[in-house]
C-alpha cells in the first residue's frame, strides 16, 4: 500500500489539519509520502519529513503561487498516475476541497469526505464518515482506486517523527484550462492568534452575550486558556463579529480539545459545526438550551458572571 | 432532516419537495446576472426521480426559462464519480457560459461537485463566491476562505458556486407561480444525453457505504446551576480533564 497526501501551506508553514492528516496516514502505512505545491515550497520539504513523509514531492512553480485547485489537480493526478498512489488523502478547507473534488474526475476515483476517522480492516481501509447533520455515522470505503479521502479539520493530531523525507522534485505540467482562472486580489488579515480550524481551545459566543461588547471577555478567557474565539451565525448576521469565526452549516467545522459554549442555544446549524469535539462545556441562561443535551459539562447561568471568574481562576492556575 | 434508508444505506429521497436552500442563491444569482445582462437563458438542470420536478418548478416560478431533469432509475444510488459524469455530460449537451451551483448539497453536505464537473468539462472553477460580476467574457468573482478575501478572475465558459452570502432569493410571484407549469420541463434519460448505464448509479461509482452507526455517545454529562461557584466547578473539570 502506498499513501499520499496533499500538504496545503499557508505563509511559511504548512496547515496543522494536513500535517494530522499526514501523521495518521503515515501511523497506517510506512509508505506515505506528501506533496507540496507552490512556489517556494522547496523549504517546507523537511517539516513535511518530521510529520512523516517517507518521500516528500516538490513541486514547486511561479503559476502555482496562488493557491487555486486547477494546478494542483494536475500535479497530484499526475504524481498518482506515475507512481500508483492506492491513497491519496486531504485535509478539508476551501483550497483542497476543489482539488480532491477536481481529482476525483480527472482519475474516476471514489471520494468520502467529512471523515473524521480513517481505520485499516483486513487490509482495507475504512473511512468514518459523521453524515446528514452528524445523526449518523457512516463506514464508507471504496470501489477501485485510487482511494481518496477529505478529512475534517481537528480529526487528527500531528505527531513529530523527527525522520527526514526522500525529496523529489516534481516537473509541471498544467492543462489548458487550469490557468484559465488567476488571482486578481487577495486580501488576507494578518491572524493574531491560532484560526478557529487550527486551535486546540475555542471560546464561542453566540447571541446570549447581548451584543458586539460582549466578546472582550471571551477574547480574555480565550488569551487565559492559549485558543481562539469562534462565533454563531446569528452574531455573524447581525454584525456582532467577523465571518471567519462562524462555526456550523454555513461556516466552519471543527473538532478542538475543548469546546466552550457561551450564550449559545445549540440550534442544529450550528451543533454540526463543532458536536466532533472532544470535550463541550456550555453556559447559557435558558436550562432548556439544546446545547446542554450534547455538552459534558453544562452551566445554567449568567455568562457575564461565570466567563469573568473563570478567566481569572484559569490565569491564577497557569501563573 | 432527510434519513438513511437502514436497507440499501442510501439517502431516502422520496418525498422530498422542496427545492435545496442553497440552491436558490444560484437561481436567483443567475436570474440577477440575465437580468443585468438584458439577455439571456436561465436552465435549471438536476439529477434525481421525476417527482424531482415538483421542486424544480420552484426555480421556475422564481424566474428561470425552462428545465432539464435527468431521470433515469439506472442513475439511483450515483456517488461523486457517476453524479459529476451525468451533469458534465448534461451540460455539454447545453453549452452554457456558466454553470452555477449552491453552496452544498443538503443530503450529504458535499462541497465537492462544481471541482469535479469542471474538471470533466476541463472548464475554470471558482468556488465558495460571495460577489460576482461578468463583464466581457470574463466573470470576476470574491469569496471567502479560512484566511480572507480572495479576488479571483477567470475567462468564460466558467463553472462557479455561490455561498449563500451571495443574495438574498426572491420569492416567486403569483404571477410567477402560474406561469411556472407551462415552462419547458425536459425528462431526459441517460441514453438521452449519451451516457453509458455503466458510469452511472451504483455501477458508475467508486465508494461504498458499508455500515450506519449512531453518533458515538457523549457519555455521561453534568449539568449545574450557578450558584457563584460554577467558575471553579468548569476549572475543577477541565483540570480533571488535562484541558489546563
Amino acid at each position: 500500500m502506498s499513501t499520499l497526501v496533499f500538504l496545503e501551506h499557508h505563509g511559511s508553514g504548512i496547515q496543522k489539519g494536513a500535517l494530522g492528516v499526514l501523521s495518521k496516514a503515515a501511523a497506517l502505512d510506512p509508505d506515505t509520502a506528501g506533496v507540496l505545491v507552490g512556489s517556494g515550497v522547496a523549504a517546507l520539504a523537511a517539516e513535511a519529513g518530521r510529520f512523516g513523509a517517507a518521500r516528500v514531492f516538490v513541486a514547486d512553480d511561479p503559476a502555482l503561487e496562488a493557491p487555486l485547485p486547477q494546478g494542483r489537480v494536475d500535479v497530484v493526478s499526475g504524481l498518482v498516475r506515475d507512481h500508483g498512489f492506492d491513497n491519496v488523502l486531504f485535509a478539508a478547507s476551501v483550497l483542497a476541497t476543489d482539488v480532491a473534488g477536481g481529482v476525483s474526475a480527472r482519475l474516476d476515483a471514489g471520494l468520502n469526505w467529512d471523515l473524521v476517522d480513517l481505520v485499516q480492516e483486513g487490509g482495507d481501509l475504512v473511512g468514518k464518515r459523521a453524515a446528514l447533520g452528524d445523526s449518523v455515522y457512516v463506514d464508507v470505503g471504496w470501489s477501485g482506486g485510487p482511494r481518496l479521502g477529505l478529512v475534517r479539520s481537528g480529526s487528527f493530531e500531528p505527531v513529530e517523527h523527527g525522520a527526514a523525507g526522500a525529496v523529489e522534485n516534481v516537473s509541471v505540467q498544467l492543462e489548458d484550462f487550469s490557468s484559465k482562472a488567476t488571482m486578481v486580489e487577495q486580501a488576507h488579515e494578518e491572524q493574531t492568534g491560532p484560526s478557529i480550524e487550527e486551535a486546540d481551545i475555542l471560546v464561542a459566543g453566540g447571541r446570549g452575550l447581548g451584543g458586539p461588547e460582549g466578546f472582550g471577555i471571551l477574547e480574555e478567557l480565550a488569551a487565559a486558556l492559549g485558543g481562539a474565539v469562534a462565533s454563531t451565525r446569528a452574531v455573524v448576521d447581525s454584525g456582532w463579529y467577523p465571518y471567519a469565526t462562524q462555526v456550523g452549516q454555513t461556516g466552519k467545522t471543527v473538532s478542538p480539545k475543548l469546546y466552550i459554549g457561551c450564550g449559545i442555544s445549540g440550534a442544529i446549524q450550528h451543533k454540526v459545526g463543532m458536536q466532533t469535539s472532544q470535550v463541550i462545556v456550555s453556559i447559557n441562561k435558558d436550562a432548556n438550551a439544546p446545547i446542554f443535551d450534547f455538552s459534558d459539562f453544562g452551566v445554567v447561568g449568567d455568562l457575564h458572571a461565570v466567563i469573568p471568574q473563570l478567566t481569572a481562576l484559569v490565569k491564577e492556575r497557569k501563573a | 432532516m432527510r434519513r438513511m434508508d437502514p436497507a440499501t444505506m442510501r439517502v431516502q429521497r422520496s418525498g422530498d419537495r422542496s427545492l435545496n436552500a442553497f440552491d436558490l442563491n444560484a437561481v436567483e444569482e443567475a436570474l440577477r446576472l440575465k437580468e443585468a445582462a438584458g439577455d439571456g437563458e436561465v436552465i435549471l438542470l438536476s439529477m434525481g426521480p421525476a417527482q424531482a420536478l415538483d421542486s424544480i418548478r420552484k426555480g421556475l416560478a422564481m424566474g428561470a426559462d425552462r428545465a432539464v431533469l435527468v431521470a433515469d432509475d439506472a442513475a439511483a444510488g450515483s456517488d461523486l464519480v457517476a453524479t459529476s459524469h451525468v451533469l458534465a455530460k448534461a451540460i455539454e449537451r447545453e453549452s452554457p457560459d456558466l454553470v452555477l451551483f449552491g453552496q452544498q448539497a443538503s443530503d450529504s453536505d458535499g462541497a465537492v461537485m462544481w471541482a469535479a464537473v469542471a474538471d470533466r468539462l476541463r472548464l475554470p472553477v471558482i468556488s465558495q463566491i460571495s460577489e460576482l460580476e461578468v463583464s466581457g467574457g470574463q466573470v470576476t468573482a470574491k469569496r471567502q476562505t479560512e484566511f480572507g478575501y480572495d479576488k479571483i478572475r477567470a475567462d468564460l465558459p466558467a463553472v462557479l458556486s455561490v455561498s449563500d452570502a451571495v443574495n438574498e432569493p426572491r420569492y416567486p410571484s403569483l404571477k410567477g407561480i402560474m406561469g411556472a407549469k407551462k415552462k419547458p420541463q425536459d425528462v431526459v434519460s441517460l441514453a438521452d444525453i449519451g451516457v453509458d448505464a455503466s458510469r452511472a448509479g451504483e455501477a458508475g461509482s467508486r465508494t461504498t457505504v458499508r455500515a450506519l452507526n449512531p453518533p458515538p455517545s457523549r457519555g455521561d454529562n453534568q449539568k449545574i446551576e450557578d450558584d457563584g461557584t460554577a467558575a471553579q466547578k468548569i476549572l475543577e473539570f477541565l483540570i480533571e480533564r488535562k484541558l489546563v
